[in-house]
């Protein structure tokens, strides 16, 4: 079957149409999960599906889609959703948050702030943030209902009680304009601060769980927390080690087995937008020698290897599957 | 040494050529075609077809040689093309009761109108390996067996639970003409309805059907099930043409249809009275069908007045949101997806902790 036999951005007209209407619900009613008849998507549940059915239902011929995953462009499946989209609707695809009008995302929220008229679709595996808490579906539904919250702080309260502390570090709920207690994804808390007064769109889409739920501009979204211990925002201690960035998240990465590691922004192309302009870490170099290989991030890996006194990993969790390192950068 | 995870594109190219050389396996072997497939892994052919909810022999044998055996995967295949084929219209209710049998027995009668037959079954074979089948070249085949033989049109096989209902010891069923609501074109909403859950479950993976099946027979929700009537053949799918004012058949399908009577001792609003699980599942796939019967069965605790003793057959939530395999296994195999940033959370968090844990112990000190 060619690609033409499919309709623009894959799904039907009608399929578009129902995911929609879900989608102007859940604007309405912000933090509101509203049921949809989620489709089999050609990837598997866990990957996406959600998100990918709100980009497809979002996407028009002019739109420019930015695709990430842990915050990066070019994780196996950001590249998978980008490639599908570029396929399928044929739209412009870029790497730069502010070029772009639609950005799906999986666990981050980028770091640049985004602006009017931008629409981050968020992919999430379990919508519901009072799942673990109840596993029924019919409970937690008239939870909400009744705006019964009260299960939810009593185990953040049991996390202070037990730990001194909040222990939940990502997917942290927040409550959204006083009302609905949302889950933001399994991004972590320390992007929660985002989610609020963002002018963008925010759009949250659960393929498996059937549910569609939305942040409009400008909505007020506040993380649970208790007037004693306040909600605080945490990353790793450190810069980032490539471009010395002190306020983006960061990725710890192992670098030999002698317990080195350095610290790398997780947005990449925050990273690179502030190494282009100029800005060095601990362990960049000043300028970027010419890439030996065509993907910008892949050529930072030699330049890095020589700067390095520490051996590269040849551990084959850093090299991903059917790749391996060339025999010339792993020389360097 | 920043190439975690990166250089996903070129990865991801390779990885697919791979996959491909390895569906292809040994060219010294001759490539295995779909009408093969078809027409001798059948039984795994309708699995496919039965869980993917779509009727199509030889796109589900495609769908196993892409998939090289896997049958969840090619389920997945089958969903995915068949969730963009469009609706042009629902047939009539199928009439099992005019079903051209190739097996039709009962557990309940020794005989009965229409008769016992065997049918192609594994039932009384003895599970030895046939070694014949694995040298060079077929074993003699069979003579074609005369009668029965692909079924022939029957006038009408009637169900085994009409006999008791005449004498008013089953349960019957309320005639209802409400279209029933589609699965794949509605949200799940809970509590659901009868025709909601046969459909969930004729489409649920055959492992997890049989498995709370078998739960209930082990006690977990027991309902004492004999299988009243168990069938398998041809029936017709007709559909009301507007522009012609009648039915017309479309098409031929093949079905297995169960039917279990259960013990029922009554209960406050209900009379002792027998009881009924149905299953439906395309193709010959027994085993499933016998399986939902039960299942449905256990999940009409609260209709028939019984107890919820808090079984996992009984309990309709946890067993729709848990029957589709093609659900389970995305969720289930989407933890290999890179998941670091949340991982790079937890780690201040226990770094965190344990700090303070410690620096308080030796405070202590």
């Amino acid at each position: 079957m060619t690609d033409q036999a499919y309709n623009f951005a894959y799904l039907d007209e009608q399929t578009k149409r129902m995911i929609r209407r879900a989608i102007l619900k859940g604007i309405a009613v912000p933090g509101y999960q509203v049921p949809f008849a989620s489709r089999e998507m050609p990837m598997p549940y866990g990957w996406g599906t959600g998100g990918v059915q709100v980009t497809a239902a979002c996407l028009t011929p002019d739109d420019t889609l930015k695709v990430i995953d842990q915050g990066a462009d070019d994780t196996t499946n950001a590249v998978s959703i980008r490639k599908f989209f570029q396929r399928t609707a044929g739209v412009a695809v870029t790497e730069a948050t502010v070029d772009a009008s639609i950005i799906q995302t999986r666990h981050r929220i980028p770091e640049a702030a985004l602006t009017e008229g931008q629409i981050l679709v968020y992919q999430v595996p379990i919508p519901e943030p009072l799942r673990f808490l109840e596993p029924r579906e019919t409970e937690t539904r008239k939870m909400h209902e009744l705006e019964e919250y009260g299960l939810m702080h009593v185990k953040l309260y049991e996390d202070i009680a037990r730990h001194g502390t909040i222990a939940t570090s990502y997917a942290y709920p927040v409550k959204v304009e006083g009302r609905y207690v949302m889950d933001p994804s399994p991004i972590p808390k320390f992007d929660n601060p985002k989610l609020s007064d963002n002018p963008a769109i925010q759009l949250f889409g659960a393929g498996r769980e059937q549910r569609i739920y939305a942040l409009p501009p400008h909505t007020r979204v506040v993380s649970l927390d208790f007037d004693d211990h306040p909600f605080v925002a945490s990353k790793a201690d450190h810069d980032c080690d490539l471009c010395g960035a002190p306020e983006s998240y960061l990725d710890e990465v192992i670098t030999d087995d002698q317990g080195g590691r350095m610290f790398v922004c997780s947005d990449t192309d925050f990273c690179q937008s502030r190494r282009a302009a100029g800005h060095v870490g601990r362990l960049g170099m000043p300028k970027m020698a010419p890439p030996p290989h065509p993907s910008p991030t892949r050529g930072e890996g030699g330049v890095l290897m020589s700067a390095e006194t520490s051996p590269p990993p040849g551990g084959e969790g850093l090299w991903v599957g059917g790749h391996l390192p060339e025999p010339e950068e792993a020389a360097q | 040494m920043y190439v975690a995870v990166k250089g996903g594109e070129r990865a991801i190219d390779a990885a697919h050529e791979w996959l491909a050389e390895e569906r292809r396996g040994d060219l010294g072997v001759a490539e295995l075609s779909v009408p093969q497939i078809r027409a001798q892994l059948a039984l795994a052919v309708n699995r496919v077809m039965a869980e993917g909810s779509l009727y199509d022999p030889d796109l589900a044998a495609l769908a196993i040689k892409q998939a090289r055996g896997d049958l969840i995967e090619a389920v997945f295949l089958i969903r995915a093309y068949r969730t963009t084929l469009p609706r042009f219209g629902s047939s009539r209710p199928v009439e099992t009761g005019c079903m051209a049998v190739i097996r039709r027995i009962s557990a309940t009668f020794k005989d009965l109108p229409g008769g016992q037959v065997l049918g192609p079954t594994f039932d009384y074979t003895h599970r030895l390996l046939d070694f014949a089948l694995m040298a060079e070249g077929e074993a003699p085949s069979p003579a074609p067996c005369a009668s029965v033989h692909q079924g022939e049109a029957q006038a009408q096989v009637p169900h085994v639970t009409a006999f008791l209902n005449r004498d008013g010891l089953i349960q019957t069923e309320t005639p209802s003409n409400a279209t029933p609501p589609d699965l794949t074109r509605e949200p799940m909403e809970l509590p659901s309805t009868r025709p909601l859950r046969l459909q969930a479950l004729t489409r649920g993976d055959e492992g997890f059907v049989l498995s709370l099946a078998y739960s209930t027979q082990r006690g977990y929700g027991r309902t004492h099930a004999f299988v009243g009537e168990l069938r398998i053949g041809m029936v017709a799918v007709k559909m009301d043409i507007p522009e012609l004012g009648f039915a017309v058949d479309i098409g031929e399908i093949e079905l297995t249809e169960c039917e279990t009577v259960n013990q029922f001792t009554g209960s406050k609003t209900e009379p002792p009275q027998f009881t009924r699980g149905y299953g439906l599942v395309f193709g010959q796939s027994e085993r499933k069908a016998i399986s939902m019967s039960l299942v449905d069965r256990a999940l009409r605790w609260k209709e028939l007045g019984e107890d919820f003793i808090g079984a996992p057959a009984q309990d309709e939530e946890f067993v729709l949101m848990h029957a589709d395999n093609v659900q389970a296994t995305g969720f289930l195999e989407h933890i290999k997806l890179p998941h670091y940033v949340d991982f790079q959370s937890e780690l201040e968090l226990i770094r965190r902790l344990r700090s303070e844990a410690t620096a308080a112990k030796e405070a202590a000190e």
